[in-house]
């Protein structure tokens, strides 16, 4: 692959809202998705199939007796371990279904059924009588059994960390915090659950598997899903053209990937479709685990921190580790020369869980930003100054420079639009009609990401017309939007002049729309292309000639720490009859480099805050132990926010260009809206009623006299 | 592969004949709540009677021998019941019951008879992989130790803590209504409070309805304080949320002096819950917020809370006082 060194875009769309370019295809249902696909695009009289999945959290299974189901006319097939085909790798026990007997967790796939319509197929899954040797499992996080120490946190981040001596300095502190938080279960509910469609075919005597899956990343998919039935990535190919949210839950291929790869193997080419329904997202596409964080804040009398130290207790599967970074921000947020951090995991018999939005920074912030607002009280501060005197000059982590640090900044422009200078200092002051009232704030963090493996090709169409191509998906963000915008600057044309192909494996190889990378590490992926290939061919290209290129690693960039900042402000009412709490004003200031389509980033702002709002009052997946499965498995009894309950919700964010982390100058925006906001709800709620509440979801119940 | 037969009868009459006929047969109303049980399991009739296209679908005042009131017949749509002028004006607890609940799409197709035999939300009963009672007898209830934060605090049994969910079973609880019904043998009228039970050891049995007992109306007498009713449901999100525990309260005031009052509670029972000693303990008493705290907990002396469901009691005491207060307000 050549490599091109990238340097800064002139920009003259980039930095302009630009309408969506398949928001037409959106609202008119034009748009195809993942399950919809026919045979226009290849998929001819597909079979249907149906998951079966365990009724027990451990064990091994004794008998599945299919004969019930497969007397139903419409039912083809019913696999399970004893003849499902074989895999070649089976490391992933996540993914390495009906290889075997054993039973990890309730809800995992125990069997498919294949029928000739969706309906038939469900039918025959309620007729397939599966029995169980049954042992003896554990399924609730507790903190005496969170006592496994991962040997790096996701995606790759030290365990532990220690500086100083925090013992002593907390000993030593004039004031003290030192308490624990909990964030719940909660799962990423995207719209569109999870689908995919997979046949098999031989090409040149070779076997070939193509897909359209709803998936943030179809390289991952590829990546993952093809070692495991013995294919070369060439031999696969994974398509997402539509697809209708993620939150992380798309990021990698989850169980019913594999399921309809190998559902498809035995239908001699005929294509399976698969649809995961909302109950079955439950236990199959990833969640956020619960935490537990014991924050301990040492400070002088005038609130200068002398230690923060963050503990985390947490679970995951015992059948494959995801150790979520809980505790990283903590790491870099604020100054304090004694410092520690830790994460612990119990590893229990559940489903898997996996990224959802602002996977560490999410649970993370909640905890440490509800302690810096108790640490303010405590030291009779505004929270604000709070942040204000405890402000590191180098990343407390690294002992790099930021690049961009512009957290006061954010801080100030939020108090400035919520008046906070008129905010009475006592909790518990502001009774309006039958309701509290209260203001809080958070910080917000999330790092800068961009991920290797990213490439771009550009070609002459001609007449001044480009076809620009990356595998990258939109996962509804506006990928598809801002990676024309970035596609026509770095061209020097309009964005008009642009064809851009997306979200097919077959081309150039893209990371996953994740982490709030996704446009940092496709655009210099197409900077990069459009630069080489402008070299390369000039400004008066031949019709068909072409470039392909990925961007040389830039080693000043590493003497920085890049992070995006932000300041979230809330008012939260509390009715004082009846406890329920709402939250009629937030707005979220944030620094993120160069935002790129003020339209879709502020898509991004806006539904993060909301996500983060949703957090702060309403989402909780209820685990029985007993059973060892979620039983709100349902938007009925899993809350999300409604139209009613979002009011007045603002985002903003300061000018400003980052070009030692992007050609572009962005830095990403998709993750950050939602980190610090429940923190800034809950601190609102105290200030509103004077209850501290440290634990997620707010609700009404928490606030009763 | 199983099959079910799908009916359309021409007449009340005839749709009771065709369940009566049928072991396991149902009526179908605007199938929101039943619909939602044959994809989940919960139930599998062989067969359906629809009767949602019966001519039962008008509001009529009467006013003969039973007294004066409001007809609402079984097919009236819960959006077209909250919107009539005569609900709003004269019954609006009713209307304002109604606009709480579930959401535009949902009220435009249930109906008046399905909205009132809506079976519990608990999520056991709603999964088939785990036991219950209600669902299937003698299995063991799971909601007893597992997910307890909508249970049911006053009369549940150590089969089922299971809540009724309706609202608008709530508001008509608290007016007195009366349930028209037609079964095989003719017609009857079963007063409001009568019509769903408390599970005992038998919670699979939510009404004392027969299977094969068509509603066909519902009667709502007036009175003076039916027109100074509402309703307040609290719960976890602004709309679209089940009640953690729900007010209908009546008013009417002599001066400051409680003439009558009517309090109903959603979200405590197996049954909307009438709270009549409140109400005794309230009448010919000067309306104040601690003469309602003081009635409220009179009649929550025979409840029984868990840790999960103990915030049930501040919250109703709360909630039914400032229902009474704003009302008593609107009077003067
Ligand atoms: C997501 C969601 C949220 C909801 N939120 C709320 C809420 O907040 N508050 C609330 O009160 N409700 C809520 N509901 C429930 C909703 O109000 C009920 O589903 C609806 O009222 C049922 O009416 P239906 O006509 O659709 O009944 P159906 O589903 O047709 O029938 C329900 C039951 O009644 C029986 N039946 C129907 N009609 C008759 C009749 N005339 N005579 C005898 N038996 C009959 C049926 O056999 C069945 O057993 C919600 C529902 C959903 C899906």
């Amino acid at each position: 692959m050549t490599e091109q060194v990238v340097s800064p875009v002139r920009v003259r769309s980039v930095g302009r809202r630009l309408d969506r370019a398949d928001g037409r295809e959106k609202v008119t249902g034009a748009a195809t998705y993942a399950f919809e696909h026919g045979e226009a695009d290849g998929v001819v009289d597909p079979l249907h199939v149906w998951l079966v999945q365990s009724t027990v959290a451990k064990g091994r299974v004794a008998r599945v007796d299919s004969a019930a189901a497969l007397s139903h006319p419409e039912v083809e097939a019913v696999i399970d371990h004893t003849n499902a085909p074989r895999l070649e790798d089976t490391d992933d026990r996540e993914l390495a279904i009906l290889q075997d007997d054993a039973v990890g967790f309730r809800g995992q796939i125990v069997a498919l059924v294949l029928a000739g319509s969706a309906e038939a197929a469900r039918e025959g899954a309620a007729l397939v009588d599966v029995s169980y040797d049954v042992e003896p499992h554990e399924a609730e996080l507790r903190e005496d059994n969170a006592t496994y120490r991962p040997d790096s946190v996701n995606p790759d981040m030290e365990t532990d960390t220690e500086d100083g001596d925090v013992d002593a300095a907390l000993e030593q502190a004039e004031v003290v915090v030192d308490q624990t938080y909990r964030t719940p279960y909660e799962h990423n509910n995207p719209l569109e659950p999870h689908a995919t469609i997979a046949w098999w075919d031989t090409v040149d005597g070779r076997s070939t598997l193509s897909m359209f899956d709803s998936t943030q990343g179809v390289h991952g998919v590829v990546q993952s899903v093809a070692p495991m039935f013995g294919l070369e990535p060439d031999q696969m190919r994974v398509r997402a053209p539509y697809v209708g949210g993620g939150f992380g839950s798309k990021g990698e291929a989850h169980a019913h990937v594999v399921a309809a790869a190998l559902a498809a193997r035995t239908t001699n080419g005929r294509p399976v479709k698969l649809a995961v329904t909302r109950q079955q997202m439950f236990a199959l596409t990833g969640y956020r685990t619960a935490t537990i964080s014991h924050v301990r804040l040492g400070a002088r009398a005038d609130g200068t921190l002398t230690a923060i130290e963050h503990a985390v207790k947490e679970q995951s599967s015992a059948i494959k580790e995801y150790a979520e970074q809980t505790a990283s921000p903590t790491r870099m947020m604020y100054a304090a020369p004694n410092r520690r951090t830790s994460h612990r995991l119990a590893l229990l018999d559940v489903a898997v869980p996996s990224w959802m939005r602002a996977p560490g920074e999410m649970p993370g912030m909640f905890a440490h930003e509800v302690a810096m607002d108790e640490l303010a009280a405590a030291c009779g501060l505004d929270p604000i100054e709070l942040r204000v005197r405890n402000e590191p000059d180098l990343d407390p982590e690294t002992g790099k420079p930021f690049n961009n640090r512009r957290l006061l900044e954010c801080l100030q422009r939020g108090a400035e639009r919520f008046d906070w200078a008129s905010r009475p200092s006592e909790a518990r002051s502001l009774q309006e009609g039958d309701w509290w009232v209260g203001t809080g704030v958070a910080a917000a963090t999330y790092p800068a990401m961009k991920m290797p493996g990213n490439s771009a090709r550009v070609r002459s169409l001609g007449e001044g017309r480009y076809a620009v191509a990356i595998g990258s998906v939109d996962i509804g963000t506006g990928a598809r939007t801002v990676l024309t915008q970035i596609a026509a600057d770095a061209l020097e044309v309009e964005p008009d002049a642009i064809d851009l192909a997306i979200a097919d494996s077959r081309l150039p190889s893209a990371s996953v729309a994740g982490g709030s990378s996704g446009t940092s590490s496709w655009g210099t992926a197409i900077v990069a292309a459009a630069q080489l290939f402008r070299a390369d061919h000039g400004e008066a290209p031949d019709a068909g000639v072409e470039t392909t290129a990925s961007a040389a690693d830039d080693p000043a960039a590493d003497q920085y720490a890049f992070h995006s900042f932000g300041a979230v402000f809330a008012e939260a009412r509390v009715n004082r009859w009846t406890g329920e709490i709402r939250v009629p004003r937030l707005h979220g200031v944030y620094s993120v480099g160069r935002v790129i389509n003020p339209m879709t980033a502020r898509s991004q702002f806006v539904g993060g805050l909301v996500m983060g709002l949703s957090a702060g009052l309403f989402e909780e997946s209820y685990r029985d132990p007993r059973f060892g499965h979620v039983v709100t498995q349902d938007l009925a009894t899993y809350h999300v926010a409604s139209h009613a309950d979002v009011l007045d919700v603002g985002a903003e964010w300061l000018e400003e260009s980052d070009e030692a982390f992007t050609p572009m100058g962005s830095r990403g925006v998709g993750e950050i809206g939602i980190v610090g906001t429940a923190a800034a709800v809950a601190n609102a709620a105290y200030h509103a009623t004077g209850t501290r509440v440290r634990s997620l979801p707010l609700t009404a119940d928490l606030f009763l006299d | 592969m199983r099959a079910m037969t799908y009916l359309r009868p021409e007449s009340p009459a005839a749709a009771v004949e065709m369940v009566a006929a049928t072991a396991g047969a149902q009526f179908l109303g605007g199938g929101t709540n039943l619909v939602d049980h044959l994809k989940l399991g919960v139930t599998s009739p062989e067969l359906l009677v629809d009767i949602s296209r019966l001519p039962l679908d008008t509001i009529e005042q009467y006013d003969g021998a039973s007294g004066r009131g409001l007809r609402l017949g079984a097919n009236v749509r819960n959006s077209d019941l909250a919107a009539h002028p005569v609900v709003r004006s004269r019954f609006p607890v009713v209307a304002r019951a109604l606009l709480s609940g579930a959401s535009g799409q949902i009220r435009n197709q249930a109906t008046t008879g399905g909205n009132l035999l809506q079976r519990t939300r608990c999520v056991y009963f709603q999964d088939v992989t785990t036991p219950c009672n209600k669902r299937e007898p003698g299995s063991g209830c799971s909601a007893l130790e597992g997910y307890a934060r909508y249970n049911a605090i006053l009369g549940a049994s150590d089969a089922c803590v299971a809540t009724h969910p309706s609202d608008l079973a709530v508001a008509l609880a608290a007016l007195d209504a009366v349930v028209v019904v037609l079964g095989p043998s003719g017609e009857r009228r079963v007063p409001f409070d009568e019509l769903h039970r408390l599970p005992g050891d038998d919670p699979s049995v939510d009404t004392t309805l027969g299977d094969d007992e068509l509603i066909t109306a519902v009667e709502i007498p007036s009175t003076a304080a039916g027109e100074r009713s509402t309703y307040r449901k609290v719960r976890d999100r602004a709309s679209y949320a089940f009640a953690l525990v729900s007010v209908a309260g009546a008013l009417d005031l002599d001066g400051r002096t409680v003439r009558d009052v009517r309090i109903a509670w959603g979200g405590v029972a197996h049954k909307p819950w009438r709270a009549r000693r409140a109400e005794a303990a309230l009448v010919g008493r000067e309306l104040t917020e601690d003469a309602v705290r003081a009635a409220v907990d009179e009649e929550l002396t025979a409840a029984r809370t868990t840790d999960e469901t103990a915030y049930k009691i501040p919250m109703l005491r709360g909630s039914t006082a400032l229902t009474l207060l704003r009302l008593a307000e609107e009077i003067r």
